[in-house]
């Protein structure tokens, strides 16, 4: 600091944080703290993500191998955990970050529609697809989450499930057309969500800069089609009889 | 050059607007947008029309005061501010449409005019450097890589137009509030308030209405003086580290 030219000055009665004495309410309220709930519980799905997809390819290598890894799942983690804990705590947490999620992009989408409400005369088209469909992209991935359960893991909608036998049922759903399309269309959807997602996380945790700025993009482009063409590549083998 | 020109009138802030068509001839191409539009208000003024309000002040593109969305655009098709920007960038015969910033932070006043005064009231939560004023320091005194420099020097170009917030789907502020909380806090002569000035900026930011960043990108596409979208994930950095360490 330059000693020479400092003067003493009184703090100003307002204290050193403006007028207002706002001072930080808390994480939850702030809108970057909402939006960091969002970056992280999208990440952690994201992880999930693409350890499923990899599990998934095992399908390729015949119905014992399948459900053979299906098994194990309920078993991993044992001697020390019981059957299925690890996988129930992998399914407390994923729901906690599905809730957080929604629960965040629901609370944002508000404020940010209540923010902006008139719309110019003049209309034009504003940002790249991916990025105007996250909400919707958004709502039909929850919906195809509450299918893909009731389909595969509680077989409820599943028109030939056969309890304890996933591969069977893989192709049970893959062999009618509206399981196709419904899978399908959901996976374009979660390829167009990565894509802007994952570069958005990193932008709200900080991670974004002017030089990483063509990585990022890069990255969560081949992630997102990575996802897609690994997800997809089941019911595509499928119905060409490559899987049967 | 002759044009037609859809302008958004609106009596006050209460009373209904809508967008009213006038037609303005003998343009010339060196004019600005804004001399066009003192072309028009001379012409209403003749025939005992209410000329059209709209924000001006320096006229070069340093103050921050114009703010015009011209067909959709803040500060129209160039980058630049509205006052620098040119009729040659327009066509004869073409149709403009002018509109006021959209925000519900930035009400209406009359006409193009909007209210800005939320900005200053981000910058007054920012509070104060506590470096000395009065006459110039010792350059030699306060040592500032050069790196920093060039990053504070780029976030102090930013004239509060609020193109930004015009832009943005969202009415979101984080761009503007970015440039400020980046250009002092990289500096150390802000760093005794680092982890206050943030927090206390993103809050007032967020009572004043305006909505969150969802990385559209649109802030930085019009911003005239060239804040980039990183700046944004600056703030968040910096946000996240103060809330970690707690305002001190
Ligand atoms: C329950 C269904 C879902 C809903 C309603 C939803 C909705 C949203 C919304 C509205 C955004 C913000 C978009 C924006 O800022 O422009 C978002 C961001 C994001 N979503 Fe989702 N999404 C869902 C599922 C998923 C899934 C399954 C993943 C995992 C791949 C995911 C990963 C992400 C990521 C990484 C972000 C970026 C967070 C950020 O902007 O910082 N989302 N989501
Ligand atoms: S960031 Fe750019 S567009 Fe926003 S107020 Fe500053 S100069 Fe204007
Ligand atoms: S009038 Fe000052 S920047 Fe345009």
């Amino acid at each position: 600091m330059a000693l020479a030219t400092r003067t003493r000055t009184s703090a100003p009665s307002h204290g050193p944080h403006g007028p207002q004495g706002s001072r930080s309410p808390s994480f939850w309220r702030s809108t970057i703290g909402k939006k960091t709930v969002m970056a992280v519980s999208g990440l952690i799905m994201l992880g999930y993500l693409v350890v499923h997809m990899l599990g998934n390819l095992k399908i390729f290598f015949g119905a014992d191998e399948f459900n053979g890894y299906a098994h194990w799942l309920r078993t991993l983690g044992s001697p020390f955990l019981h059957y299925e804990w690890a996988l129930w705590l992998v399914r407390v947490l994923l729901l906690a970050a599905v809730v957080a999620h929604a629960v965040s992009a629901y609370q944002l989408s508000r404020l940010d529609i209540k923010a902006r409400p008139v719309k110019y005369v003049h209309k034009r088209r504003r940002a790249s697809y991916a990025t105007r469909t996250m909400r919707w992209g958004g709502i039909i991935l929850g919906l195809f989450i509450v299918w893909h359960l009731l389909d595969l893991t509680t077989l409820t909608v599943n028109e030939r499930a056969w309890a304890g036998h996933p591969y069977e049922n893989v192709l049970a759903t893959f062999s009618t057309w509206y399981g196709n399309t419904i899978y399908i269309v959901a996976m374009a959807a979660l390829g167009l969500h990565v894509r802007h997602g994952f570069w958005s996380a990193a932008q709200t945790l900080g991670a974004g800069s002017a030089r990483r700025e063509r990585t990022l993009k890069a990255f969560a482009n081949g992630l997102a089609v990575v996802l897609f063409a690994g997800f997809v590549s089941v019911p595509v083998a499928v119905m060409t009889g490559m899987v049967n | 050059m002759k044009l037609t020109l859809r302008v958004w009138r609106q009596r006050g802030a209460d009373a209904p607007g809508h967008m009213a068509s006038y037609e303005v001839d003998g343009i010339s191409e060196d004019m600005s947008f804004l001399e066009m539009l003192d072309t028009l208000n001379e012409d209403l003024i003749l025939r005992g029309e209410d000329p059209v309000a709209f924000d001006h002040d320096c006229r070069e593109g340093i103050c921050g005061a114009c703010s015009l969305v011209i067909n959709g655009d803040a500060h129209g098709p160039e980058r630049t501010t509205t006052c620098q920007l040119h009729m040659r960038s327009f066509a004869d015969g073409d149709t403009i449409d002018v509109e006021p910033w959209r925000a519900a932070a930035f009400p209406v006043v009359k006409d193009l005019v909007v209210d800005r005064g939320a900005f200053d009231r981000i910058i007054q939560a920012g509070g104060y450097i506590t470096a000395p004023t009065g006459s110039a320091p010792e350059a030699h005194a306060t040592a500032v890589p050069k790196a920093d420099a060039d990053f504070a020097f780029e976030h102090a170009e930013c004239i509060g137009c609020g193109a930004c917030v015009a832009a943005c789907p969202n009415g979101s502020a984080m761009l503007f509030t970015s440039a400020k909380v980046n250009h002092l806090n990289v500096l150390p002569q802000g760093s005794p308030e680092r982890e206050t000035r943030v927090l206390d900026m993103v809050a007032r930011m967020d009572e004043e209405g305006f909505g969150g960043c969802t990385l559209t990108g649109e802030c930085a596409t019009a911003c005239p003086k060239g804040i980039p979208l990183p700046s944004i994930a600056a703030m968040n950095k910096e946000w996240l580290r103060a809330v970690r360490k707690g305002p001190r």
